[in-house]
């Protein structure tokens, strides 16, 4: 008796499951949708684009959108031959990788989704450094540097040698500090690097008189093992801390950076790859903040929906002669700084 | 003469103080005997110690996010749902690919250098060359295989035009896919992934999204909607532009490889294919030559010889090798960067030119993740790895098990 009362209701409930999964979606037109988006390009970005293409999987579940970590350098090379859709970039395309973009007619719409800090932190127990300037810390990571000891910066400080955790070589952090940073002066090359920024962590934190710097990110979820330094901002003078309200409102310059993606017009052709890109700009603020970045301001996203919807090709970070264009996003962000070389 | 020696005692036994100061020195031997001993087992230990923690030690920040659902779950942006079911099916490819390639050659390559010695100076010195490069192969860095790899098999450079773009396929049908104004999916079949894109036309040959063969209504730029739901499914505009699309079968093949499952598996295939070798031709050369020689008296040719009588005793040693060069493909993690670099991948392989991710790339990329549930995901990672490195070696030592004969 009890075993019929068991197998009825296990037939009820599988009639109940087969009903609901024959229920006809809200969505079923959107998710017949087929087709493949390929991304590739920065590790950074990679966790935004990740939180993107899987929410994208639950509304259009029979487009695959892959993602790669080559590297922003890596995802260029591989974008600029037109082999992938979408390239992942932590820093703005360069004079040469545009112009082999030129070269192999590869037309692209540039799309900032987020932003990120850069953090530079000490031991845990390190009471003494209460701010530091950019000039101390080009002095500190350059080659022929003047400051070695935390008294270098100031007598009061511990007669101590600071020793410094960086970034490896290869990562678009490790770009962006020496750009933001260091100028025309050369690394020192004593650095203990890692391209793991949690092995950069654990240093710091094994070390009382050390100092390193990586992504905010890394900060948010670190923040018993070690300290970030507040940074003088050249402009106002004021010693800010890399937290998300600083990085976003820019008063945390100058190592804040946005993170970008890039959209091959021959792709965006494609239904899917509009849909995807479209699906990323209108919620990549959510996505970034899911992930430990910091949000975009709404004008900003507003002004990437209407490069997007605008077909606003080329990229406003060189100028028309190939020099670098300097300044904040929302200043910089404007179809006016336009430079697309294959445009008639 | 012979009865003198019987006669006299050897000189230590003929002298008993002599011999106990002889024989203490052997105590001492003997101890150090023991110590020797037992240093042997506490270094021998040591490495099963090390392997004990370090499996403690996974297993501890690994179990809490092992489940079912990280077997067979695609990954997430959140930890807690996030699985490997891609990365482990594209582990069990990429290694099962690169063993089938690399185990019939690197056999075949052993026979040759053991089995066949060239007789003519020449020859013999050919293979000498052929020896000294396979055992630098041996230690050249797996990143640099990748390179190959990239050129030989992605791109299959002098060959092809070099953009990695498939010029010769099969199984696969392209389709223009159009999304009209009520966002329904109209696709359009085309011949070649190059041709031209579709501009459609009423009555055009044209599929829904289900692949049903649909009257396809085209309407000029400015021509007002159809109001009838039905009728606007099916109408496209002449101006509106389709994407291509394909759809593959599970035998798609092109050339060149692409960043596909084969080109990593080959890619794997050639970096183990030196220790394949090497442990092989060591198998080869532990076969007794009265087994040879037992054969030849028979009558048998050198392949018959090889096929019925050194390679079955050579197969042990060989599976050994192979579980050596197994375990290095599965934990290979710097080559595959290179051929695919992918590690969000919601779907398997399905074909051999499939997008695919494996083990390792999942592993690492969670570990240098900031939060600290990726970690713990990174962990039981390597504990499935570490289950399927050792399921494979199981199979392997079956094998070996069952081959296994005395050999005298």
């Amino acid at each position: 008796m009890l075993q019929r009362i068991f197998r009825l209701t296990g037939v009820a409930v599988l009639c109940v499951l087969l009903l609901l999964a024959m229920v006809p979606d809200a969505r079923a037109q959107a998710a017949n949708l087929r087709g493949k988006v390929v991304v590739d390009g920065s590790s950074t970005v990679f966790p935004i684009t990740e939180a993107a293409a899987h929410a994208f999987k639950q509304d259009f579940p029979n487009v695959d959108v892959v993602v790669g970590v080559s590297g922003t350098g890596g995802g260029f090379k591989r974008f600029v031959k037109g082999e992938i859709d979408v390239s992942d970039a932590s820093r703005p395309i360069k004079k040469e990788e545009l112009e082999a973009a030129r070269q192999n007619q590869v037309r692209f719409i540039e799309l900032p989704v987020g932003f990120d800090g850069l953090s530079v932190v000490v031991h845990h127990d390190n009471n003494w450094a209460d701010k530091l300037t950019v000039e101390q810390l080009r002095e500190l990571f350059s080659e022929d540097g003047k400051i070695r000891k935390w008294s270098d910066i100031n007598p009061a400080w511990p007669n101590e040698t600071i020793k410094l955790y960086s970034p490896g070589t290869d990562s678009g952090t490790f770009d962006y500090f020496r750009e933001a940073v260091m100028g025309e002066r050369n690394f020192r090359t004593d650095l203990s690097t890692s391209e793991d920024d949690n092995v950069l962590v654990t240093g710091i934190n094994g070390d009382k008189f050390s100092l390193g710097y990586f992504g905010a990110a890394y900060y948010y979820e670190n923040r018993e093992k070690v300290k970030a330094v507040p940074i003088l901002n050249p402009a106002t003078g004021e010693a800010i801390l890399p937290e998300p309200e600083n990085v976003l409102s820019n008063r945390y310059a100058p190592l804040s950076r946005p993170l970008f993606i890039y959209v091959s017009m021959n792709a965006l052709r494609r239904p899917e790859v509009r849909k995807f890109v479209e699906f990323y700009i209108n919620r990549c603020g959510e996505f970034s903040e899911k992930v430990g970045y910091v949000a975009l301001p709404q004008e900003i996203v507003a002004m990437a929906r209407d490069f997007l919807t605008n077909r606003r090709t080329g990229t406003v970070w060189l100028m028309p002669d190939g020099a670098k264009r300097h300044g904040a996003l929302a200043e910089v962000y404007k179809p006016e700084n336009l430079v697309d070389p294959l445009k008639q | 003469m012979n009865g003198e020696s019987r006669l006299s005692l050897h000189p230590l036994l003929a002298d008993p103080e002599g011999l106990r100061a002889r024989l203490r020195p052997v105590a001492g031997r003997h101890r150090k005997e023991r110590i020797f001993y037992f240093l042997c087992l506490a270094v021998s230990g040591m490495a099963v110690l090390i392997l004990a923690a370090l499996f403690g030690a996974i297993t501890l920040m690994g179990i809490a996010t092992f489940s079912w659902k990280f077997l067979t779950a695609p990954p997430s942006p959140a930890a807690e749902e996030s699985g490997m079911y891609p990365a482990i099916m594209g582990s069990v490819w990429v290694v099962l690919l690169a063993m089938l390639t690399a185990l019939p050659l690197g056999t075949a390559s052993a026979i040759l250098l053991e089995e066949y010695r060239p007789r003519s100076p020449l020859m013999r010195r050919i293979q000498h060359i052929i020896e000294l490069n396979i055992t630098n192969l041996a230690g050249v860095p797996s990143v640099v295989y990748g390179i190959l790899g990239l050129t030989v098999f992605v791109y299959m450079f002098p060959l092809f035009d070099g953009t990695g773009k498939p010029v010769r396929e099969w199984g696969v049908v392209y389709y223009d896919q159009f999304y009209n104004e009520a966002d329904t999916v109209l696709l359009v079949p085309v011949n070649t992934l190059d041709a031209p894109p579709v501009q459609p036309k009423t009555g055009m040959l044209a599929f829904d999204a289900d692949f049903h063969p649909v009257n396809l209504q085209v309407i000029g730029e400015d021509d007002p909607w159809p109001e009838d739901p039905e009728r606007a499914r099916v109408t496209l505009r002449e101006t509106d532009m389709g994407g291509r699309i394909s759809e593959k079968t599970w035998y798609y093949f092109c050339l060149p490889f692409g960043r596909g499952v084969l080109a990593g598996a080959l890619t794997l295939g050639l970096v183990i294919l030196p220790t394949i070798i090497i442990v092989a031709r060591e198998a080869l050369r532990a076969v007794p030559d009265s087994l040879r020689e037992g054969a030849f008296a028979l009558g048998a040719s050198r392949w018959q010889t090889i096929y019925r009588v050194t390679l079955p005793a050579a197969l042990p040693g060989i599976m050994t090798g192979s579980i050596l060069a197994m375990s290095r493909a599965i934990g290979e993690a710097a080559p595959l960067i290179m051929i695919s670099g992918i590690v969000f991948l919601t779907n398997p392989p399905r074909h051999l030119m499939d997008d695919f991710t494996v083990m390792p790339l999942q592993i690492f990329n969670w570990a240098q993740r900031p939060q600290t549930d990726f970690h713990a995901l990174a962990a039981s990672g390597i504990i499935v790895l570490l289950a399927i490195l050792l399921v494979f070696n199981s199979i392997a030592l079956l094998i070996r098990q069952r081959y296994q004969k005395p050999l005298s």
